[in-house]
C-alpha cells in the first residue's frame, strides 16, 4: 500500500509540475502539440526511473565514504552522462524507441525536473524501490499535467485572447488554472491511506 | 572610455532592458517556487547571483582553454562546484534558509539563467565584463524575485518580509501563496512587462521554444525533424 500511497502521491497530490514547479520550461515550452507533449513526457519517464536508478547506489558509496557534499556535482554529471549514453545506445539498438523518444533527450539533461526528483528522493529516505517508485510518481505526474496542458492549449489556439494577455501570459494563466484543478487532490493520499 | 561606457551598459542591461526572469523568461521554475515569501526570494536571489558571477568569472577566464565540443559539460561541472560551494556555506551559516529553499538550492546546477550566461556571454567574452554581466543578471533576477515575491506575500498572507503590513481584520487570500497563485501572479507580471515594453517599442517577452535554452547549440534537435521549430510554429 506504501507503495500506491508513493505513486499517488507523485501523480496527483505532490505533482512535479503543477505543486512543486519542477520542469517549467519544457511544460511551458514543448506543451503546443499533443504528440510531441507525449512524447516529451515519455522520455522524461524514462530518464527519471532510469537516473535514480543509478544514482541509489552512487549516493550509498558517497554517504558511505563521509562525501555526501558531493551529491550534487556528481548527480548532474551522472544525469548528463546518462542522458548521452542512452541516446547513443538507443540510436545503435532500438531506433524505432530512438525515433519516438530520441529526439527529446539532449532537452532533458538540464531539466531540473529529473535532478530534483533524485535529490528529492534522498531528502525523503526512500529505499530503493520506493525510489524507483517515486520516480515513477513523479514521471508519471509530469505526463499528466503536460497531456492536460497541451490539450488546454489546442484550446486556447482559436479564443479571442485580450491582446495584453496573448503569448506567454495566457498560458501562464491556463497554467494557474490547471494547477488550481489540482488544489483539489489536496489530502487525497491521507485520506486514503492515512 | 569606450571600454568604461559598455561595462556601465552590460550592468544595466541585465537589470531592465534584458531581465532575464521577466524578458528572457528563463530560470521560470525557481521564480515560480521560491517567491512564496520575500525571505526565501532574497535567499535565493542572492545564491544564484554568487553563482552566477563566479561561473562567469571562471569560464571566461577558461574560455580559451575549454575545448568548444565538450564546453556544455565543463560549464555544467564549473557550475555545480560553484553550487556546492555555496549550499555549503548557506547550510552552515544560514540554516533557515536553507530549509526555506530545500531541494531548490541545489537545483541551482539547472537554473537555465546560469547556462544560458555561461554560453551566450561567459564562454566570449573578457573577465571582467563577463563578472559585471552576471551581477547585472544577477540583480536583475533577484529584483523580479522580490517583485514577485512581494506581490504574493502581501495578498497570500497580509505581509511583507514577515511584518504585517495589511490590517488583520482583512482576511489574507492563500491561494496566492499557493502554486495556482505562482503561475497567476508570473502571468500578470509578463503581461505588464509586455505593455511596457511595447510603449517603448520592443518586443514582447516570449519563450522562444529552442533559441531560450541554452542546450540550443549543441542539441540535435536543430536538424530539419526538429520538435522545437515546430513548436515555433
Amino acid at each position: 500500500m506504501k507503495f500506491l500511497a508513493i505513486l499517488l502521491t507523485g501523480i496527483l497530490t505532490n505533482n512535479y509540475i503543477l505543486a512543486k514547479f519542477l520542469g517549467i520550461c519544457p511544460f511551458l515550452g514543448v506543451s503546443k502539440k499533443l504528440n510531441t507533449a507525449a512524447g516529451m513526457s515519455a522520455a522524461v519517464i524514462f530518464v527519471m526511473v532510469l537516473a535514480t536508478a543509478v544514482t541509489y547506489p552512487i549516493n550509498v558509496l558517497l554517504v558511505k565514504n563521509d562525501m555526501a557534499y558531493l551529491q550534487t556535482i556528481v548527480f548532474i554529471l551522472i544525469i548528463a552522462a546518462l542522458v548521452q549514453l542512452v541516446e547513443i545506445i538507443l540510436k545503435k539498438y532500438l531506433v524505432s524507441l530512438y525515433n519516438a523518444l530520441g529526439i527529446y533527450l539532449p532537452l532533458i539533461t538540464t531539466n531540473c525536473a529529473v535532478l530534483g526528483v533524485v535529490l528529492l528522493n534522498i531528502d525523503e529516505g526512500y529505499n530503493f524501490v520506493q525510489s524507483i517508485v517515486s520516480s515513477l510518481g513523479a514521471g508519471l505526474g509530469f505526463m499528466v499535467a503536460m497531456v492536460m496542458f497541451a490539450g488546454v492549449r489546442e484550446r486556447l489556439e482559436g479564443c479571442n485572447i485580450p491582446k495584453s494577455l496573448e503569448g506567454l501570459p495566457i498560458t501562464l494563466i491556463s497554467a494557474s488554472l490547471v494547477s488550481m484543478s489540482f488544489l483539489g487532490f489536496t489530502g487525497l493520499v491521507e485520506g486514503m491511506f492515512g | 572610455m569606450a571600454e568604461k561606457k559598455s561595462i556601465v551598459k552590460e550592468f544595466t542591461k541585465g537589470i531592465v532592458k534584458e531581465n532575464p526572469v521577466l524578458r528572457l523568461v528563463l530560470g521560470t521554475c525557481p521564480t515560480l517556487a521560491v517567491t512564496t515569501s520575500m525571505e526565501s526570494a532574497i535567499g535565493m536571489g542572492l545564491a544564484a547571483s554568487a553563482v552566477l558571477v563566479c561561473s562567469n568569472i571562471v569560464i571566461s577566464a577558461m574560455r580559451k582553454i575549454i575545448p568548444q565540443k565538450v564546453r556544455i559539460p565543463a560549464y555544467i561541472v564549473i557550475i555545480a562546484g560553484f553550487v556546492s560551494i555555496v549550499q555549503m556555506l548557506v547550510k552552515a551559516f544560514l540554516p533557515q534558509i536553507d530549509e526555506m529553499l530545500g531541494v531548490y538550492l541545489p537545483l541551482i546546477v539547472v537554473n537555465c539563467i546560469i547556462l544560458g550566461r555561461a554560453e551566450a556571454y561567459a564562454g566570449k567574452n573578457p573577465v571582467l565584463l563577463s563578472a559585471v554581466d552576471g551581477l547585472g543578471m544577477g540583480i536583475g533576477f533577484t529584483c523580479a524575485l522580490l517583485l514577485m515575491s512581494g506581490i504574493r506575500e502581501l495578498l497570500g498572507a497580509g505581509t511583507l518580509y514577515g511584518f504585517q503590513v495589511l490590517p488583520e481584520t482583512i482576511p489574507p487570500m492563500t491561494i496566492f501563496i499557493l502554486a495556482p497563485g505562482g503561475f497567476f501572479v508570473f502571468g500578470i507580471l509578463i503581461a505588464l512587462a509586455n505593455a511596457l515594453a511595447e510603449r517603448s517599442g520592443k518586443s514582447k517577452a516570449q519563450l522562444k521554444g529552442c533559441s531560450a535554452c541554452p542546450m540550443a547549440a549543441t542539441c540535435s534537435l536543430t536538424g530539419s525533424e526538429n520538435a522545437c521549430k515546430e513548436e515555433e510554429k
